[in-house]
């Protein structure tokens, strides 16, 4: 091949390149741009926000965040936080006894039970929603925040528990083996050995469960109403406010999703794992 | 595993019976008159209720096209974003940034800000060809929530692609190209198959979430106008939460239990054949 073949052949190679990046920013960039315009409108004066045609170029302002912050929106984003932390607190807590019991020591009929399970988290909240309200109501439980802890952890036990075996399935055999043979007792096997072991399953687990607890909704709108109602709830206060309210709405949408946002983007490799319940690594 | 799997029983499984007990009864939480038993009367009259069918309809049109569409662009970005292009992590991360977004503040920005007919930037943009004021969620309501929902799950359906394409053998690809084989019959003939599990994967978690959508619907149309995106989640909402019909809104429940299980007995069968597969690697 002559000098001048290869490079026109390096040329195309390179112009091809560039032509694909240039295509995958666009499409990039059309996703993300709603996010973006969120974040943007936030940081916007009203009268800008609500312009027509919309407002491009602006000098940010913090006031309609600071707003949001210094009205009643800071309540609810504490709801979301216990809810959040109360139920994955929950789910490790009853998750990793469980996933070591369907991974490292299997009890008869393993797979039944992984298959019962996954389908409890599957079935349509239709199944439970009416009898859990009437219980709750009768509990006093309904506008309490203890009534989301306990669902949301219904929610993703399952998938926690399948998530965390997955993870302690990967384990070397022979440290376990090892372990058992010092003599040591099942919950010293676990808390000394396995779990050590599978802070990245742990981080996966959290983070499926802080994305599914944080941004749930449908319990949150019927079962709450004032003192444990979540983040979610607040932005429902925007639903019929036309027009003057888009920025403090933006600022709040944009606070409201930032939690999940940045830990998603932080740990993008368990989130991939964590939402296939980790079947996909 | 004991005190998880009791959990899981008592939070999903007794309320369920529950909801079966109560389908069978008269009872509405704002009359006085107490709980009766009337037999499958509430059935009879779910069935024969033209607002359920057009909720079951509207049900199946929003998930299979929500699928579909995200499925196919999920496929597409994926192929793009694992060519040799720039910034690939940081393309990657602007991705993932819709499925992040907290769904109730993602609606509500799409529907004051982006798809506003009087202030809404898509409108903005598509003024030259005189869509400027045009409103798609009243005239297209169906559409745009399948297009929120498609904006919503692509970064997931993508994500999944993506960990399949880069756990593809490189060495068959390579010994394809030398083969002279054509970029096209590649992916039809080595590229697909291989992703083929990955993408059912998606296909089947993406339908068991966008079955139970609720969130977009309720803060953008609240199932209207009239009743053109009334899924089955937002008319069990309207039956026990606005109506009070407890034993109206069981049977729907146990109607949507059935209908649910129909499609994820299939779900689950396929995913256990891909955990199976994943594990012989």
């Amino acid at each position: 091949m002559s000098v001048q073949a290869g490079r026109t052949q390096r040329g195309k190679a390179v112009a091809s390149k560039v032509g694909w990046s240039a295509l995958a920013w666009l499409v990039a960039i059309v996703f993300f741009f709603p996010v973006l315009w969120m974040a943007l409108e936030g940081l916007k004066t009203e009268v800008q926000a609500a312009s027509i045609p919309p407002t491009i170029l602006f000098t940010p302002t913090l006031s309609a965040i600071q707003e949001v912050l210094s009205r009643d929106f800071p309540p609810y984003l504490i709801n979301s936080a216990t809810a959040t932390l109360g139920s994955t607190l929950l789910v490790l807590v009853l998750g990793l006894p469980a996933a070591y019991a369907l991974s490292i020591r299997p009890v008869k009929r393993t797979r039944d039970v992984l298959f019962f399970l996954i389908s409890t988290r599957f079935l349509p909240f239709a199944a439970s929603l009416v009898p859990l309200y009437i219980l709750a109501r009768n509990l006093h439980l309904l506008d309490n925040i203890m009534a989301l802890v306990i669902i949301y952890t219904t929610i993703n036990l399952p998938l926690g528990i399948w998530l965390l075996r997955s993870f302690m399935l990967e384990l070397p055999h022979e440290l376990v083996e090892a372990a058992r043979v010092d003599g040591a007792s099942m919950r010293h096997e676990l808390t000394r050995i396995v779990i050590p072991l599978i802070t990245p399953g742990i981080a996966a687990t959290s983070l499926i469960c802080l994305i599914f607890s944080w941004n749930e909704f449908f319990y949150a709108v019927n079962f709450t109403s004032s003192i444990a109602a979540t983040s979610p709830i607040f932005l429902v206060g925007f639903i019929s406010g036309r027009g003057l309210f888009y920025a403090k709405l933006a600022a709040a949408a944009t606070l409201a999703s930032l939690p999940v946002l940045l830990a998603g983007w932080i740990a993008q490799k368990q989130l991939i794992r964590g939402l296939t319940m980790g079947a996909v690594k | 595993m004991l005190p998880a799997l009791i959990y899981v029983i008592l939070v999903t499984q007794l309320p369920f019976v529950l909801t079966i007990f109560y389908s069978v009864q008269s009872w509405n939480l704002l009359s006085l008159a107490p709980a009766r038993f009337i037999g499958l009367q509430n059935y009879l009259d779910i069935l024969n209720d033209p607002s359920i069918r057009i909720a079951i309809w509207n049900t199946i049109v929003l998930t299979i096209c929500a699928v579909a569409i995200s499925v196919a662009l999920g496929v597409a970005i994926a192929v793009l974003l694992n060519r040799e292009i720039f910034g690939k992590g940081i393309l990657r991360t602007l991705m993932i940034g819709p499925f992040l977004v907290m769904p109730t503040a993602a609606a509500l920005m799409w529907k004051d800000t982006l798809l506003n007919p009087l202030t809404g930037f898509v409108n903005y943009l598509l003024t030259p060809i005189g869509l400027g004021t045009f409103d798609f969620i009243n005239r297209f309501p169906m559409a745009s929530i399948v297009a929120i929902e498609v904006w919503r799950w692509t970064p997931f359906m993508m994500l999944i692609v993506l960990a399949g394409l880069q756990s593809q053998n490189q060495e068959v690809l390579e010994a394809a190209e030398v083969d002279g084989a054509r970029p096209l019959q590649m992916f039809r003939y080595i590229t697909l198959p291989a992703i083929r599990p990955f993408i059912e994967l998606g296909a089947l978690l993406g339908s068991l979430f966008i079955v139970q959508s609720f969130d977009t619907i309720f803060m953008t149309t609240q199932g209207g106008p009239g009743e053109a995106t009334t899924n089955l989640p937002f008319k069990l909402y309207l039956e026990a939460f606005q109506a009070f019909d407890i034993g109206r809104a069981s049977a729907i429940g146990v109607l949507a239990v059935i209908l649910t299980m129909i499609v994820a007995t299939f779900a689950l069968r396929t995913l256990f054949t891909i955990f199976q597969v994943e594990a012989r690697r």
